[in-house]
């Protein structure tokens, strides 16, 4: 059983160029039926045919929670990255035909927070964009610290600035602007709650900083981008299946279970959710742990791996699938 | 199918039985001769026509008593149903499932009417008829899961969701096996599970939590608990222990078909859409001993469950008063003949 068997048909109801490198893209039932209601901070995983490849990539829903006649993500897209944000912004037209899983979420407000204090950088503006929508009807004050590298590059931020005023503040490394964190945690009022997603550069500053300033850690909410990386392709053995299968370069190991018609737990595909957690039998060579799941010890034992988003190098990996 | 609704008490007289035709729906939760703790879960689809188990929430003939039953309780005592201030979105989620499911599975019974936000309620069998604003408390009585607590059967739990674990921050709680909500309230998974015994070792909390914190929208799941109760009382909770506690001195190998009754709780989780949070019903049903034992599958391994049953859970389950005399009462309807798998009655 996992999230993305029970997928619901939609049609692509709009594409918009927001600018050079990101698309928003927005989806209706097919059915026109509601979609359903979902909480700020909640993605889906949006499954794309390419070419006999099928692809599902998680994507933070930007729309309104409180709309739901549609729902719109935004796509960055990533010339280096494993094709899926390629084929959203090369092949996905309006009128299309897609699935997307219902809304998972994985970073959510914490609803006793007196205040909500959110951090963006770049594409990571997206799931904040539903929270404020929440947050602005909860009546719960919040503020938004968005940095983008360029106001060229700066989605949605003058949208914002506009329709939310002084709760959002805005900083373009271009202009030399940049967030200072040591003040900006020194001075919020007790019961405030801090989110950041963006670059993991970004992440670490905000979780150090708060950490420093002593902020409680239950305080403080991040999320990394979900997207499994590429790599060189490798061969896995699925001891129960009895089968040998290939990784693809631009293939996730999760992808290629998958493909092989192996049952497999999972849910967020980007290693942050824990479903699809799974024994190791043997290994003889190197795991690349890419999620944010297994601790340390974990890791370094070998012994679990998380298929959606890590890798292996090295002679023989061997699955309990 | 139209339901009659029994006028019966599950106090002071306790009049509460099971109507001969309700029996073999009962919800008999060992699947197999011998019990022990498992991580039983399973998706909470419909299952079987006329099990309790074909629709989202259960409507059965002991539905209206039952909403009598726990409007006396929290007359007696609110604290019974409490929600922390962050619950009241979960409180709306809560009531638009339990709207949206019955109105769908029982249309003769109950009916919704939406017009945006402007929501029309018809509960038939409690003759409630009602509009309010979805999202607006000022426009409900009370607090969105009062309401809708008092129009459904069984216990609900509300569970906040947040740094990698479950807190118990809203209930309503009328019908419990021995556990308090008063208590509970603002505790975490571990924490209101830490008088369960053997079962932190065997790391079912573990399993169990880290399923339901990646519990999807849309894909309820369920699974059987069970204990015995004397006498069919609804409310066995701590506060009211003075009232039921010494029922166990009671039984008899001459009463205890009437008065012993094993109660399950058929529990389901969900996925509450616009809190994140998890709707945790906890349904009981109860079912004398007289009553279990129509059906021979179920007095057969009934006997060979509770001859076998743990020591530690004995006592766990507050049994050990009355168990010998229960393991020799149900020996008479076990004749040593195999059983077939599965709860269903052959």
């Amino acid at each position: 059983m996992s999230a993305s068997d029970h997928l619901i048909p939609v049609v692509v109801s709009n594409v918009v160029e927001v600018n050079p490198i990101i698309k928003r893209f927005e989806f209706k039932h097919v059915n026109g039926d509601e979609l359903p209601a979902f909480s700020g901070g909640a993605h889906i995983v949006v499954e794309m045919l390419d070419d006999g490849t099928k692809r599902k990539n998680p994507y933070s829903l930007m729309s309104s929670p409180f709309e739901r006649d549609q729902y719109a993500i935004s796509v960055r897209r990533d010339d280096t990255g494993r094709g899926g944000s390629k084929f959203m912004h090369e092949q996905v037209r309006p009128g299309m035909q897609m699935k997307i899983s219902a809304p998972v979420n994985l970073f959510a407000l914490d609803l006793r927070a007196r205040k909500h204090l959110m951090i963006a950088g770049g594409i990571g503006i997206t799931p904040f964009i539903a929270q404020m929508a929440q947050a602005d009807k909860l009546g719960v004050p919040f503020e938004l610290h968005y940095a983008a590298r360029s106001v060229s590059q700066a989605a949605y931020m003058d949208s914002l600035a506009d329709r939310f005023g002084d709760h959002v503040s805005c900083y373009c490394d271009d202009q030399g602007e940049s967030v200072d964190l040591e003040t900006l945690l020194s001075n919020q009022p007790l019961g405030t709650h801090v989110y950041v997603c963006g670059p993991k550069g970004m992440i670490e500053r905000v979780v150090q900083t708060a950490t420093s300033l002593g902020w409680p850690a239950a305080h403080v909410h991040f999320e990394h981008f979900l997207a499994p990386p590429v790599g060189e392709p490798f061969e896995v053995h699925l001891a129960k299946a009895g089968i040998d299968i290939t990784v693809g370069a631009e293939q996730s190991l999760l992808e290629a279970v998958e493909a092989s018609g192996t049952p497999i737990n999972c849910m967020c595909r980007g290693g942050a959710c824990g479903q699809c957690e799974t024994v190791v039998v043997a290994c003889d060579g190197e795991i690349m742990h890419n999620d944010h799941w297994l601790d340390e010890e974990q890791r370094a034992a070998k012994q679990r791996i998380m298929p959606c988003v890590s890798r292996f190098r090295g002679k023989r990996l061997e699955l309990d699938l | 199918m139209t339901i009659q609704f029994k006028d019966e008490s599950f106090r002071g007289d306790f009049t509460y039985a099971n109507s001969p035709s309700n029996i073999p729906r009962f919800p008999f939760p060992f699947p197999e001769d011998e019990y022990m703790y498992s991580t039983n879960i399973e998706p909470h689809h419909a299952a079987r026509a006329g099990s309790p188990f074909e629709n989202a929430f259960d409507v059965d003939e002991h539905y209206v008593a039952e909403m009598k039953d726990r409007a006396l309780v929290l007359a007696d005592d609110p604290g019974r149903c409490q929600a922390l201030p962050h619950m009241e979105t979960a409180g709306w989620d809560f009531l638009e499932l339990v709207m949206v499911s019955k109105a769908r599975d029982y249309p003769d019974l109950f009916k919704l009417t939406m017009d945006g936000d402007r929501w029309h309620w018809i509960n038939k069998p409690l003759q409630i008829d009602d509009t309010f604003t979805f999202g607006d408390s000022s426009t409900l009585p009370c607090h969105p899961m009062e309401y809708i607590g008092r129009q459904v059967q069984g216990d609900h739990a509300i569970l906040d969701q947040r740094d990698g674990n479950l807190w118990m921050d809203a209930g309503i709680i009328t019908a419990q096996a021995d556990w308090s909500l008063d208590f509970d309230i603002g505790m975490n998974f571990f924490e209101w599970h830490a008088p369960v015994p053997l079962a932190h070792e065997l790391g079912v909390f573990q399993r169990a939590l880290k399923f339901l914190l990646t519990l999807p929208q849309g894909q309820p799941s369920r699974r059987l608990n069970w204990t015995l109760t004397v006498n069919p009382r609804l409310d066995t909770s701590p506060e009211n222990y003075p009232k039921w506690g010494p029922d166990r001195m009671t039984v008899t190998p001459e009463n205890i078909g009437e008065k012993v009754h094993l109660r399950v709780e058929l529990q389901t989780f969900w996925r509450l859409p616009r809190s994140n949070a998890i709707l945790f019903p906890i349904r009981t049903y109860l079912m004398a001993m007289n009553e279990v034992v129509t059906q021979p599958k179920w007095g057969r391994r009934l006997h060979r469950v509770m001859r076998d049953l743990r020591p530690e859970l004995v006592d766990y389950k507050g049994l050990s008063r009355y168990h010998p005399i229960l393991v020799e009462w149900l020996s008479q309807f076990d004749d040593g003949a195999p059983t077939s798998p599965g709860i269903f009655p052959d």
